[in-house]
């Protein structure tokens, strides 16, 4: 039940799509013009209770033109990449330029900013995987976790799998071409007692399926993490220390990257704006990205404006050293690009780390939240308040679980009342960090 | 069948099929395909949308984007298994290696035949109409500069403006082995304002939106340009004068309208059927309990005229319909699709819906709203002595299976001594679903529904979605505050 997937062939026809749209553009009064291409495939199938429930095979295409017509912009795009869909896509692009206004920060960027090296980033594993051998995988890995004992149901567990090829090219001529895979494995479980039902989950995921972790280990440590969460209640009201765990601790990155990035800051969006080469945290903390290390997750040698992507630190000793831009928001911003259209690849902290021992230690009392949910965080003023679930901490050392409390403080105070990096550094994203200790935050529960 | 839905039928073949050769008689053909051996129900989903979005940024629409999605999802089932394949070609090979596709979910049993179509008589919520072609491309442009005028004149403390307006016209052809055949065209536009303030150094945003399933000229008819300006200016200035939030357990009052967003997450996801077929929801097997304080009573209703979140029929062809899900606090129905009714011995409500073609559906609200009862909402302020009184939100979130759910307050002010007072920063509320639907003590008689502007994501698909509610009290909520 594969579906053929020929990488090169499929780059090689992209490629010809965009050169087409291109010149298309050209022809019919484009000044500028920049084509984006992208096809990918994957298969996904999830089991319940020991039996295959779905099986989802997906084909995706779609390409987006950008067109300039002086200083003027239009953009259109399809989930149909063949010849005849692409000439609808130019011409309503073009026929949107006619109605923009001029924006004088329009346009491509610079010609000389083009990326030229191309290195293989070693970032596209696909894998021959069988249908049947797909179903098999996911439940060895629901039935390590159903095995476990005082699981009493399964949500089930997923294997996805795909590879995909992306295409960019501009009228300056640039065209660069990125294939990539990723797959993943997931389980997710339900736990009951007197107090309730909990559920809980774990994944995997990497670019190369060899990176992934033993099925039966992910569905028994989603077992693990469902079963702690059994008998929890709520924390007391007050002030206290926060432990984010890893997986949360790069959201808080993300908050980060989102109030550096140009967009949010020329549109005055950001609690950040104007903070260029001010200590945002202590002086023992830095943040880089690492956009061509070779096999991550956000690997490419060119951003989403065609520019060459390069070592960023955006944090340096605790200060602000970078935004975060691409060529609009730079010329915006009266900056230059940072290569981060399509935002940061590989995100990378320097910091001393210590074992999460060490940091509840340091926390003393307090909670450790493994789990947030809605979406309060504002951007604009960096007020942050969210739900959580997690552990509470007393003399240092993990007490019992809780639930139904939110965390509150102001990202700009989180940051500066970072007190400690765990070693528990989670690589599974983009984003790689330990668990992170902030000093003291609101706890509002019982 | 009626002359709208025969002269829809004639133009979904126009735009979904004919373009690849086909005609209705090719699904025949493609349902053949997925109907292999063991499978019990296939179905195909053609879908073709066009999605328009202008914006405007200091003043200036400097952005406009167009784009067009389409294409065939297959879906064969056996049992509770599913196998599911799509393609962005509506052609006979596509419907062919789609369908052997999915039929390949199993690989023995008996070959069943479709049922003959019967197509669906659905009433219409709303017009069939491609709501992109009613207001020049000046038009919209012009309403989109009013907005930023209006934002401007309104406060010197207006500091950015920025404005959107977008529309979507889709034609969706639901063919299945039960006999189904339903076609149905569906109009979506919005228009959203926000604003950024800055005054003595402190900044703040507002916004505001809504829209609904008309013609954009509505939009413009509506004056929605101004009002919404207005609105987004309001909210902004408000939250320049917040002070810190509460931290721990209070009563809360919410607003009518909007934060009707507490049902869809506090019981609305928790009463889906697919979370209660598989015992995994805070409320499966409570039908007929109490769980939530009398004169609680809360509908699923896709059949509100021209609202966001309303279906003529839905992503199956199941009519459209309004399902009581709690009644006087008795929990009375689920929402379901084909799958989770049949498998729970239900009938469907009209509640299978997915974000494209290539997704497959699931049971998803619709408008969901909690009916007015007998309260002035002045007496329920006056009747809190310290808490909150909430009237906008910026989203939610819910956890089915401990029924906790949270969501963020973007406007909320103290209530003291039975009056509101200082207005105070956002804050997430937190709950327990089935517990706090028992704290509701007082419900206005003030039914608002929203503006039109929720989208609810569940298993990473996106579909628009309304909420409604009157003013309503829960004795006790946590609050987020940071202040303890």
């Amino acid at each position: 039940m594969t579906q053929a997937f020929d990488a090169a062939d499929q780059q090689a026809l992209l490629e010809t799509r965009a050169e087409a749209a291109l010149a298309l553009a050209r022809r019919l009064g484009a000044d500028a013009c920049e084509v984006g291409a992208s096809v990918d495939q994957g298969i996904g199938v999830s089991v319940r209770e020991g039996d295959v429930e779905t099986v989802e095979l997906s084909r995706d295409q779609g390409i987006a033109v950008t067109v300039y017509v002086g200083q003027r912009k239009g953009s259109a795009s399809s989930s149909d990449a063949s010849e005849a869909s692409v000439r609808d896509v130019v011409e309503k692009a073009l026929a949107i330029a006619r109605y923009t206004g001029e924006d004088p920060a329009a346009g491509l960027a610079d010609a000389e900013l083009m990326a030229t090296r191309f290195p293989d980033l070693d970032v596209h594993h696909p894998w021959p995987l069988s249908t049947e051998e797909a179903i098999e995988l996911a439940l060895t890995c629901e039935s390590a976790g159903r095995g476990v004992e005082g699981i009493r149901s399964s949500e089930g567990a997923s294997l996805s799998s795909g590879e995909g090829v992306h295409v960019y090219a501009n009228s300056h001529g640039f065209l660069g071409g990125q294939r990539g895979s990723r797959h993943s494995l997931s389980c997710l479980l339900i736990a009951e007692d007197a107090s309730g039902m909990q559920r809980d989950y774990d994944y995997t995921t990497s670019r190369d399926p060899r990176a992934l972790r033993d099925p039966a280990a992910v569905g028994e440590s989603a077992a693990r993490r469902t079963l702690q969460r059994l008998g929890a209640v709520r924390p007391a009201t007050g002030r206290m220390p926060v432990l984010f765990d890893p997986s949360l601790a790069s959201g808080l990155v993300g908050h980060l990257m989102g109030a550096i990035a140009g967009g949010a800051l020329y549109r005055q969006s950001s609690f950040l704006c104007e903070r260029l080469n001010t200590m945002l945290f202590p002086d023992w903390f830095s943040l880089g990205e690492r956009p061509m290390e070779v096999g991550a997750m956000a690997s490419s040698p060119f951003d989403a404006d065609g520019v060459q992507t390069r070592d960023n630190v955006f944090i340096d000793q605790g200060r602000l050293a970078s935004y975060l831009l691409s060529a609009y928001s730079a010329r915006r911003l009266g900056m230059s690009t940072t290569g981060n259209a399509g935002g940061a690849r590989n995100l990378r902290i320097t910091a001393p780390l210590e074992s999460q021992e060490s940091l509840l230690a340091r926390m003393d009392r307090g909670v450790l939240v493994t789990e947030l949910m809605g979406q309060g965080v504002n951007g604009v003023t960096g007020d942050y308040s969210r739900g959580a679930a997690g552990f509470w901490v007393e003399n240092g050392r993990i007490q019992h679980p809780v639930e139904e409390f939110t965390i509150a403080g102001n990202l700009e105070t989180m940051f500066q009342g970072l007190v400690g990096i765990g070693d528990d550094i989670d690589t599974r994203g983009s984003i790689h960090t330990g668990s992170w200790l902030i000093d003291e935050m609101t706890v509002a529960g019982a | 069948m009626t002359s709208q839905t025969s002269s829809m039928l004639d133009q979904a073949g126009e735009i979904l099929l004919a373009p690849g050769g086909l005609d209705l008689d090719a699904l025949e053909v493609g349902l053949g395909h997925a109907l292999g051996p063991g499978i019990d129900y296939a179905d195909l989903y053609f879908q073709r949308s066009w999605h328009e979005g202008w914006s405007l940024e200091d003043g200036e629409v400097k952005d406009a984007s167009y784009s067009i999605d389409g294409g065939v999802g297959v879906r064969a089932m056996a049992g509770e298994k599913t196998g599911f394949a799509y393609s962005n070609q509506i052609t006979a090979d596509a419907l062919a290696e789609t369908g052997r596709t999915a039929s390949g979910i199993v690989r023995s049993g008996k070959r069943l035949t479709a049922a003959t179509c019967i197509q669906v008589g659905a009433e219409a919520r709303y017009a069939g109409i491609d709501p992109l072609t009613g207001l020049s491309a000046e038009d919209k442009v012009a309403m989109l500069k009013l907005a930023d005028r209006v934002a401007r004149a309104a406060d010197p403390a207006v500091e950015q403006v920025s404005a959107s307006l977008t529309g979507v016209h889709e034609v969706v052809l639901v063919r299945a082995s039960d006999g189904t055949q339903a076609v149905d065209i569906r109009p979506l536009v919005r228009f959203n304002v926000s604003v950024i303030v800055v005054r003595n150094g402190r900044r703040e945003r507002g916004s505001a939106g809504g829209g609904g399933r008309y013609p954009m000229s509505r939009l413009r008819d509506d004056n929605v340009a101004e009002r919404f300006a207005k609105e987004a200016v309001r909210q902004a200035l408000v939250n320049l004068e917040a002070v810190d939030a509460p931290a721990g357990q209070m009563p809360v009052v919410l607003g009518a309208g909007w934060p009707g967003i507490l049902l869809h997450e506090a019981v609305g996801h928790g009463l889906e059927g697919d979370f209660n077929r598989k015992g995994s929801s805070a409320f499966a097997g409570r039908m007929g309990e109490r769980v939530a304080s009398p004169g609680v009573t809360v509908v699923d209703d896709a059949t509100l005229a021209d609202r966001r979140g309303s279906m003529s029929v839905d992503d199956e062809g199941t009519p459209g319909q309004c399902t009581t899900l709690i009644e006087d606090g008795i929990l009375t129905g689920y929402m379901q699709d084909k799958l989770n009714a049949r498998l729970m011995g239900m009938a469907p409500t009209g509640n299978a819906r997915r974000e494209s073609f290539a997704h497959l559906p699931m049971p998803r609200m619709t408008n969901t709203y909690m009916q007015a009862g007998q309260d002035d909402p002045a007496d329920i302020i006056g009747s809190v002595d310290r808490g909150i009184y909430a009237v906008s939100f910026g989203g939610g979130q819910v956890d089915i299976t401990s029924g906790k759910f949270v969501f963020s307050a973007s406007e909320a002010y103290l209530i003291e001594g039975g009056r509101i007072t200082a207005p105070v920063k956002g804050a997430t509320l937190i709950g327990n679903g089935p517990e706090a639907m028992g704290r509701v003590s007082m419900i206005g008689h003030d039914l608002e529904l929203d503006t039109g502007i929720g989208v609810c994501g569940k298993e990473g698909q996106g579909v628009p979605v309304g909420v409604g509610q009157p003013t309503l009290k829960l004795d006790e909520l946590t609050v987020g505050g940071t202040q303890s």
